[in-house]
């Protein structure tokens, strides 16, 4: 079994030497999940963000609800999911996305070992604020795996740093008030948020939740260091299968890499 | 307003710091939320303590939703069980449920706050018309969440919804239930939450909606144990309350948790959180879940729309640990037997929720003979009449 590239210290090479920096978000046990996640790798991702569908996702829209559904119908698990991760064969950091009852449900250190045994690098649990993220954070800090904290422009200024002081990997900018799915504007607050953490911390920030294509993806990165694309992504997997979402993260990095 | 050394001192008090009752409860909501629910905690901590205010959300409760409500002993039904059978009237509340005293409560809370609109989900459709009846009110912009499974089988309160100025949508996802509408309302006050209150309908999500929500229903209890005592000169032997998220039931447990009555909550056996639950995190809550082997929410399946959930309130799951309350279950053909029973011996029509409470009743009299038993008539059953015009097409 292949460890996985490390992400913070890939991403933040990467972004100290200009890049900027494109994660896109996956649905794991979607039929053509692991060749999407080729594709992205083969086509400029700096990291892949691997959906563990959740029976009840709140912060995602339908696009992306669809996708969870369809996996979790199919038999997706948390573990036929993980199993399949080190046959990937990718050399960029692999991230998971869940819902914190997944981890819950298996108890935080069993969780976290079994993502860094599968090579994943990272890991972002949007229902699980700082408040109640002790228990999980210290598993993952001895696992190896890097809690990426969410930060929402609804956060008042003193809050923030104590999201960025826990933040590993890099810390996930929400761009909008809502949840997953695509937007036609980018919104203001993708750009404000983004600003405010940039003036607060080192580590590299990243916008996601409502950055819907190429053009919405330079605009976030002339504050920001980087984006995450979820819904976009996956509707192109879900309309035209893994090779669309290849040639569509080759246009954002075109899209990004002109700005920087 | 909060404790810091760790658990509740004894049943019914405040929840600790972080809103856990014990090891059940806190705050599990996406980043966007986290000031929502602070500032709700605090608001809602400082409207407690005003008696102005207070004397307002009691006054709206006597002359606009009719409280205090009846006491009725069931004479006839009770002379069968051998048993004297008491009952508090919630449904005789305006809009025919205890649902209407925590959206009193909330909604002038949420104007108090500088709130326009309400958001809820519903599940019988009670509080989604409580939620409409409250914005009426108070003039303020409605929306409820309702499960297109619930649309259908309580469509008289989709209406009524609706005709109170309310927009309803109908949910399409998951088990297009309860707990879809409650995923539905968290997204929707996650994209508004800047002018929008999420009137949470139970005992349930994320602190301080829980101990808030509770604190709105003790009034139950409070008049219950008064009304007891006046009628019997004790405390009756047994509560006993149906739970979905667990509202009418902690209301009313709220009056005796520091008496001697044993304290019963009746789930439905396809939502039997307590029974089959293990802990889980979902809607904001730790709390009893019913999840598969992976820690996917398994859907539940009642008879009735408003008990038709897979978890329970964090305090019932406290109250559950420490054996201060029991939680058995019933199924549905108890139910439909139970709904029949207390109309044509009591003439009153309960809705299939505290139908539920009652057919526990009936089945464990043999066991409680010569006792004195207070069931939360937590409402009435005219929305449930047209879905029991099927069920019981060949049988009247
Ligand atoms: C009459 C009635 N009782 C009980 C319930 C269940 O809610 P809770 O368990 O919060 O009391 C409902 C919910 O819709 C209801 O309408």
């Amino acid at each position: 079994m292949s460890v996985g590239a490390d992400l913070s210290s890939t991403l933040r090479a990467r972004r100290d030497a200009g890049r900027k920096l494109l994660v896109p978000y996956i649905t794991g046990g979607y039929p053509g999940w692991q060749d999407a996640i080729r594709a992205c790798a083969a086509n400029g991702a700096d990291a892949v963000e691997i959906g563990i569908p959740f029976s009840d996702p709140i912060m995602d829209g339908p696009v992306i609800q669809q996708a969870s559904q369809t996996a979790l119908d199919g038999g997706a698990t948390p573990q036929s999911i993980l199993e399949e991760v080190p046959r990937l064969d990718v050399d960029i950091p692999l991230v998971v996305m869940t819902y914190y009852n997944v981890v819950h449900h298996e108890g935080s250190v069993r969780f976290a070992e079994r993502l860094a045994a599968a090579g994943v690098t990272g890991c972002i649990l949007p229902d699980l604020p700082l408040e109640e993220s002790g228990e999980w954070c210290e598993a993952a800090d001895a696992a190896g795996v890097a809690t990426i904290m969410l930060a929402a422009p609804t956060a008042p200024d003193d809050r923030l740093p104590r999201i960025t002081a826990r933040a590993r990997g890099f810390v996930y900018s929400v761009g909008l008030l809502g949840v997953t799915g695509e937007r036609e504007t980018l919104a203001e607050t993708a750009t404000t948020l983004a600003g405010r953490l940039k003036a607060i911390t080192d580590t590299p920030v990243l916008v996601g939740v409502g950055v819907s294509n190429a053009e919405q993806a330079a605009m976030a990165v002339r504050v920001a260091d980087g984006v995450i694309q979820g819904a976009s992504m996956v509707r192109r997997l879900i309309e035209s299968g893994p090779d669309e979402v290849g040639r569509y993260v080759a246009e954002v990095r075109e899209a990004i890499d002109a700005v920087s | 307003m909060t404790i810091t050394d760790g658990s509740p001192r004894s049943a019914m008090d405040q929840p600790d710091g972080t809103g856990r009752f014990g090891e059940f409860g806190g705050r599990f909501v996406p980043e966007t939320l986290v000031p929502a629910c602070q500032e709700l905690e605090a608001g809602f901590a400082d409207a407690w303590a005003d008696t102005e205010w207070r004397a307002e959300l009691d006054q709206v409760l006597r002359d606009y939703a009719g409280r205090p409500s009846a006491f009725t002993e069931c004479h006839r039904l009770g002379g069968e069980l051998g048993l004297r059978l008491l009952l508090k009237r919630e449904d005789l509340n305006h809009t025919g449920s205890h649902k209407i005293n925590n959206v009193i409560g909330q909604a002038l809370l949420a104007k108090r706050m500088g709130k326009t609109r309400l958001v809820a989900e519903t599940g019988a459709g009670q509080h989604g018309v409580a939620t409409a009846t409250a914005a009426a009110l108070l003039g303020m912009e409605c929306k409820v969440y309702m499960g297109a499974v619930d649309v259908e089988r309580q469509a008289l309160n989709v209406f009524r919804m609706r005709l109170l100025g309310a927009e309803v949508e109908a949910v399409h996802s998951g088990s297009r239930t309860l707990k879809d509408a409650v995923n539905e309302a968290m997204r929707d006050w996650v994209a508004t939450v800047g002018d929008t209150h999420y009137c949470l309908g139970s005992v349930m999500g994320p602190h301080p909606y829980p101990f808030m929500v509770r604190q709105f229903h003790r009034v139950i209890g409070t008049e219950a144990r008064e009304q007891a005592r006046a009628l019997l000169g004790d405390d009756p032997d047994v509560v006993v309350a149906c739970v979905g998220g667990g509202s009418n039931a902690i209301g009313i447990f709220s009056g005796f948790v520091d008496t001697r009555s044993r304290l019963v909550g009746v789930e439905p056996a396809g939502g039997a959180a307590v029974t089959r639950g293990i802990p889980g995190v979902v809607h904001g809550m730790r709390s009893y879940l019913m999840q598969d082997e992976f820690g996917q929410v398994e859907e539940a399946h009642s008879i009735s729309a408003g008990l038709d959930y897979p978890g329970v309130g964090p305090e019932h799951s406290y109250l559950s640990s420490i054996g201060r309350a029991e939680y058995p279950n019933v199924v549905d053909a108890e139910v439909i037997e139970a709904f029949q029973r207390l109309s044509r011996t009591e003439g009153i029509i309960p809705a299939l929720e505290p139908a539920h409470a009652i057919a526990w009743v009936i089945r464990e009299a043999p066991s409680m003979k010569g006792q004195t038993v207070l069931v939360n008539m937590s409402g009435r059953g005219d929305k449930d009449v047209g879905q029991m015009m099927d069920v019981l097409a060949d049988r009247l």
